[in-house]
């Protein structure tokens, strides 16, 4: 029964609790560059959490047979494989994303969130936690690209994935498709889950305090 | 001229880090302080005309004529990873005060991916040798410009009065969309 608190919470605290973009601060720049829709947002976020997800099985599997000396390098090409495995299969497949997305399908190899769980999970945890672990930081990863594409695609266009939000009334932002829009729109995201947290944290402390004050008055 | 158009184009129009969003970790990270940032900038400058020459030679004279196109991301990587680690030993055994300077930026610049987003444009641009070299140092040029500009204004920042959750990553991105918004400016130029 224990062994599924921690199963799930390997899972669950990429997530939200160290969610990579907005918490770890990991993986800027695809973040950054490829949310112009929330399409590209989710493709590359489903690239990157296959790559992270068969990069951590892998070497997870293999930890043992690394000299820690070379560990990075050795990392690296494993990471290098499932990058190119997923570069020619969306080249193959989805000619139309593979050219949207454009070099930061390769670029997926100097992901910092690929190398870090590496480092920080799978060089040190069995196969099945590190997978899930990749798995959570991958959906974390996942979601706040769609996010922020949803928010940058929505006040840019009006419409999602094709869908119409806004009235026709609302004059389009074209700020929000270009470089600016980016750096904006996640700077203030980034100040809201910042925000949220420090409310949270305000919260639990006001009710911890309550808590001690009428222990103490009961005790009187 | 296309040369010169080629070095303005990486160097302002396109800058690296605001209008491709290559190099963001380091720009956020070492951007607290201008001394810091210029060395850094430096480093990168030196490493991205390194592997732009050395890619380059990998592609054409051992990818293509093998037709191992596919490996291209794996034989990068492998190169400027072992290219900084050289470059990192050779200055270090060359010039020590130089070495203190860049050291501890030079093994950060593996994983910044404009030195793997300009091998990557090379190839797909089909650039020459030297369009090759040049871009390099105008792309260098630009990340430097960009960090160093940065760097200048978060020393003011420090100053003021930031709202709490404001501080620190996302206050940095929001100068850091003003100043993107302050370079698109340039995209009539060329």
């Amino acid at each position: 029964m224990k062994k599924d608190v921690t199963a799930a919470q390997d899972f669950l605290k990429g997530i939200w609790q160290q969610n990579p973009i907005f918490v770890q601060v990991l993986g800027m720049c695809p973040t950054l560059a490829v949310t112009v829709s929330a399409i590209n947002g989710i493709a590359m976020g489903l690239a990157t959490t296959f790559v992270l997800i068969c990069a951590s099985l892998m070497i997870s599997l293999i930890r043992h047979l690394i000299p820690s000396q070379v560990r990075i390098a050795s990392y690296i090409v494993v990471i290098a494989a499932f990058v190119t495995i997923v570069d020619l299969v969306m080249q193959a497949q989805f000619l139309e994303l593979s050219k949207a997305l454009g070099p930061f399908i390769p670029l997926i190899v100097v992901n910092c969130i690929v190398l870090g769980r590496a480092e920080a999970f799978a060089s040190k945890n069995n196969p099945f936690r590190s997978m899930l672990d990749a798995a959570g930081m991958g959906v974390g990863f996942l979601l706040a690209l769609f996010v922020l594409g949803s928010v940058r695609e929505i006040l840019a266009t009006r419409s999602i994935l094709g869908f119409q939000v806004l009235p026709e009334g609302f004059t389009p932002w074209l700020v929000m498709i270009l470089p600016a829009g980016a750096f904006i729109t996640l700077g203030l995201l980034m100040a809201l889950v910042n925000w949220n947290a420090m409310r949270r944290k305000k919260a639990t402390e006001v009710e911890a305090l309550k808590h001690y004050r009428e222990s103490m008055a009961s005790t009187a | 001229m296309d040369l010169l158009l080629i070095f303005i184009s990486a160097a302002i129009v396109n800058n690296f880090v605001l209008a491709y969003f290559l190099g963001i970790c380091p720009f956020i990270g070492v951007s607290g302080k201008l001394s810091s940032a210029y060395s850094m900038g430096m480093a990168t400058t030196f490493v991205l005309t390194i592997a732009s020459m050395v890619t380059w030679i990998i592609y054409y004279f051992l990818l293509q004529p093998f037709h191992l196109e596919f490996l291209q991301t794996v034989a990068f990587i492998l190169v400027i990873a072992s290219l900084v680690q050289f470059v990192e030993m050779f200055i270090k055994k060359v010039s020590q005060p130089l070495y203190r300077a860049l050291g501890i930026y030079l093994p950060l610049i593996t994983t910044n991916c404009a030195i793997m987003g300009l091998a990557l444009f090379n190839i797909t641009r089909e650039y020459t040798f030297y369009q090759g070299i040049v871009f390099a140092v105008g792309a260098g040029g630009g990340f430097t410009l960009a960090l160093v500009l940065m760097a200048g204004i978060r020393e003011e920042l420090e100053l003021a009065d930031v709202p709490k959750p404001m501080r620190g990553v996302p206050v940095t991105l929001l100068v850091a969309g003003i100043l993107a918004l302050a370079f698109s400016g340039f995209a009539g130029m060329i």
